[in-house]
C-alpha cells in the first residue's frame, strides 16, 4: 500500500518531462509545429488536448473490462472522436477567433498519437485513477512544449507576446519563425540543446 | 481546368502537405532512414488518401448534408476502416510489401494528412474532381517530401554529424531547410 | 514511434476464438450511438452563442463596409431574382444572400456582399460594400483568410490597401502602381501578389453577378 502514493506521483510526473510525448517519445509533432505561431493559440491547443486526453484516458480505463480486445483500437477512435467534437464546439463557443486560428487542427486531435498510444500503452491496463493521473501529466507536459515553442516564435517572429507588442516600432520581426521552417528550427534546436544537457551530464557523471 | 491544376500543384509543391501544412509528420520522421521504404510508404498513402478523398466527398454529398456535427466521427471511423481494408489487401496480394512496411501500415490510420485532406476537402466545398485533384497533389506531395528527407538521410549515415545533432535534431534542421527551400515554389501558378 | 502499436486485425482472428461476432458489432453499435447522441447533445448546448458571434461578426462588417447605415434589409437569392421573404421550404442557411443598407431618411446606400474564392493558402472570405447604380464600392473587409503571414496578411493588416477599396469602380484593375487616371486602378501588394489579385477577382466576379439582380430589384422596388 505504501508504493500507490509513489505511484500516483510516478504517473502524474513522467508526462511533464522524463517521458515528455513531444520532446522524448516524438509524438503529436503536427499540431506542435502548426499551432504554436502565437502564444494563444498554443494554449487554447493545449487545453484542448488535455481536455480530450483527460476524458479519453478516464473512459478507456473505466471501460476496459467491457470494451472486447478485437474492436478495442475503433472504440478507443469512437471515445476520441466524441471528446474532440465537443471540445471543437466548446472552442467555436468560447473564442471564435482563437478557433478560426487554429482552423483543422482542432479536429486533428482525434489522430494525435499521443493520446491513442496513451489509451493503447496505459489507460486500458490500468486504474481509472491512475490513468486520469498519466493524462494530467502527459497534457501537461505536451502543452508545456507548445507554451515554450509558442514563446520563441511569437516573440521572434511577429514582436509580440499573446498579442501584446513587446518591442518599439523598430524591431523588425523575424518573421520566418512563424511560418513552417521557423516551427521545424524551433524544435530542432530545443532537442539540440536537450541532447547536449544530456551528453554534459553524461560527462560530468563519467569524470 | 485550370482550377483542378491549381489545385494539384498548390498541394504538391506549393502548399506541400508535409513541409507547409505540417501533415503527415510522424511518417516523415519516423520512416524516412531508407528511400525505398519512403516510396512505398508515399505510395500507399497516395491510394489511401485518393480513397479517403473518395468518400470523405460521397459523405459530403449524400450522408453529412442534415448532421454536419457527424462530420468528424463519420471522418475518422471511415479512415481506420479504409486502412483496414487496404491493410488486408496488401497482405493478401504482395506479403513481401506488407513485411516491408510493417507497423507503418496500420498507422496511416493516424496519420494527420489523411483526416487533415478530408477536412481541407469539406471546409474548401470541392466537388468531386477537385478532390481527386488534392488528393493526387497532397499524395504525390507527401512522397516528395519522404524521399527527400529519405535520401538526405541516407547519406547522413555516412556524413560527420556532431552527436548532440543525431537522431531527431538533425532530421528537424533538415526539415527546415527543405521547407525554406520549398517556400520557393510561392509564385508557381499564379497565372493558372 | 516508441509507443507500440499493437494493431488488432479483427478480421484475420480465427472464428471461435475470443469474442464471438455478434456480441462486437452490438458493443460497437452501442458505443457508436452513444458516441452520436453525445456530440448532438453537446451541438445543440453550443449552437446558441456560436451562431450568436457568427451574427455578430457579419453585423459588425456590414457596419463597416456600408459606412454606418441606420437599417438593412436581407435580400435573399431565389430563382434568380432577390426578394425580401426566405423563399418558402428553402433551407436558411444554404439561401444566398445579400444586405441592402439604408440610411436614417430611407434612402439606399448601397448593398454588403459576402463572396470568396481560394486564395494562396486557403479560401479567402470578405464582404464589400456596393453602389449598384454606379459600381462604386463602399468598402471592403476580409472576413476569413489563411494568407501566409507577413505577405498574404497583407490585405487586412495593410491599412492602404484596404483603404483603396474605398471609392473604387467596379470592375477592377490590379496594377503594379497606380498611374490615377482611372478610378478602377488598385494597386497588389509587392510579394503578395496572388493574395492581392485573388481579392480584386472576388470582387469583380461578385460585382458582375449581384449589380443586376440589385438593378433589377430597385428597378421593381420603384414603380
Amino acid at each position: 500500500m505504501a508504493a500507490a502514493p509513489a505511484a500516483s506521483l510516478e504517473d502524474l510526473t513522467r508526462g511533464l518531462w522524463r517521458e515528455n510525448p513531444v520532446l522524448v517519445q516524438m509524438l503529436g509533432l503536427c499540431p506542435t509545429l502548426a499551432v504554436t505561431n502565437s502564444v494563444a493559440n498554443g494554449i487554447a491547443m493545449g487545453v484542448a488536448t488535455l481536455f480530450v486526453l483527460l476524458g479519453s484516458n478516464v473512459l478507456v480505463a473505466s471501460l476496459r473490462t467491457v470494451i472486447p480486445k478485437e474492436v478495442r483500437i475503433t472504440s478507443y477512435i469512437l471515445i476520441i472522436a466524441t471528446f474532440v467534437t465537443t471540445a471543437d464546439f466548446t472552442l467555436e463557443a468560447l473564442v471564435p477567433r482563437i478557433h478560426a486560428a487554429l482552423g483543422p487542427f482542432v479536429a486533428l486531435i482525434v489522430v494525435n498519437c499521443i493520446i491513442l498510444g496513451r489509451a493503447e500503452a496505459f489507460a486500458s491496463r490500468v486504474s481509472v485513477r491512475r490513468a486520469a493521473l498519466d493524462a494530467i501529466g502527459m497534457g501537461t507536459g505536451f502543452t508545456m512544449v507548445l507554451l515554450m515553442m509558442s514563446g520563441v516564435r511569437e516573440v521572434l517572429g511577429s514582436g509580440t507576446l499573446l498579442g501584446m507588442a513587446l518591442f518599439g516600432g523598430r524591431f523588425e520581426p523575424w518573421v520566418i519563425m512563424v511560418l513552417p521552417p521557423g516551427g521545424f528550427l524551433t524544435l530542432g534546436i530545443f532537442l539540440l540543446l536537450l541532447a547536449w544537457r544530456a551528453e554534459r551530464r553524461q560527462r560530468v557523471q563519467e569524470a | 481546368m485550370g482550377d483542378l491544376a491549381w489545385i494539384l500543384i498548390s498541394a504538391l509543391l506549393v502548399n506541400n502537405f508535409v513541409l507547409t501544412l505540417f501533415l503527415g509528420l510522424c511518417p516523415f520522421f519516423g520512416v524516412t532512414s531508407r528511400v525505398s521504404t519512403a516510396v512505398r510508404l508515399g505510395l500507399a498513402n497516395l491510394f489511401v488518401l485518393l480513397l479517403t478523398a473518395l468518400c470523405a466527398w460521397f459523405l459530403n454529398r449524400f450522408v453529412l448534408g442534415e448532421a454536419p456535427y457527424l462530420r468528424l466521427i463519420a471522418f475518422i471511423v471511415v479512415i481506420a476502416s479504409l486502412v483496414q481494408i487496404v491493410e488486408m489487401a496488401i497482405k493478401k496480394w504482395s506479403p513481401v510489401l506488407f513485411r516491408q512496411l510493417g507497423i507503418y501500415l496500420p498507422l496511416i490510420t493516424t496519420n494527420c494528412a489523411i483526416l487533415g485532406l478530408a477536412i481541407f476537402q469539406t471546409n474548401r466545398g470541392y466537388g468531386f474532381w477537385q478532390g481527386m485533384a488534392f488528393a493526387v497533389g497532397a499524395g504525390l506531395g507527401l512522397t516528395l517530401a519522404l524521399v527527400l528527407m529519405a535520401s538526405i538521410r541516407e547519406r547522413l549515415d555516412v556524413a560527420d554529424v556532431p552527436a548532440v545533432a543525431r537522431g531527431t535534431g538533425i532530421v528537424l534542421i533538415i526539415a527546415a531547410c527543405l521547407s525554406l527551400a520549398f517556400m520557393g515554389f510561392a509564385g508557381l501558378g499564379s497565372s493558372l | 514511434m516508441t509507443t507500440a502499436h499493437a494493431h488488432p486485425s479483427p478480421a484475420a482472428s480465427a472464428p471461435g476464438s475470443g469474442t464471438p461476432s455478434w456480441r462486437l458489432l452490438t458493443i460497437l453499435s452501442l458505443s457508436g450511438a452513444l458516441a452520436g447522441g453525445l456530440i448532438v447533445s453537446a451541438y445543440r448546448a453550443t449552437l446558441p452563442p456560436i451562431e450568436a458571434h457568427r451574427a455578430a461578426r457579419v453585423e459588425a462588417a456590414i457596419r463597416e463596409v456600408l459606412k454606418l447605415p441606420a437599417r438593412w434589409d436581407t435580400l435573399y437569392l431565389d430563382r434568380g431574382a432577390l426578394t425580401k421573404r426566405l423563399p418558402d421550404g428553402a433551407n436558411p442557411k444554404a439561401v444566398e444572400r445579400v444586405f441592402l443598407g439604408f440610411d436614417s431618411n430611407g434612402n439606399p446606400v448601397g448593398a454588403a456582399i459576402t463572396a470568396g474564392r481560394p486564395g494562396f493558402a486557403d479560401i479567402i472570405n470578405l464582404i464589400f460594400g456596393l453602389d449598384p447604380t454606379s459600381g462604386t464600392l463602399l468598402g471592403m473587409k476580409v472576413l476569413t483568410s489563411k494568407e501566409t503571414p507577413g505577405l498574404g496578411d497583407k490585405i487586412y493588416r495593410d491599412s492602404g490597401f484596404v483603404r483603396q477599396f474605398r471609392g473604387a469602380v467596379a470592375p477592377l484593375k490590379g496594377v503594379k502602381d497606380v498611374s490615377g487616371r482611372s478610378q478602377s486602378e488598385v494597386a497588389v501588394i509587392t510579394g503578395a501578389t496572388i493574395s492581392s489579385r485573388t481579392v480584386i477577382r472576388i470582387i469583380n466576379e461578385a460585382t458582375a453577378r449581384w449589380q443586376p439582380l440589385l438593378q433589377a430589384y430597385r428597378a421593381k422596388a420603384t414603380p
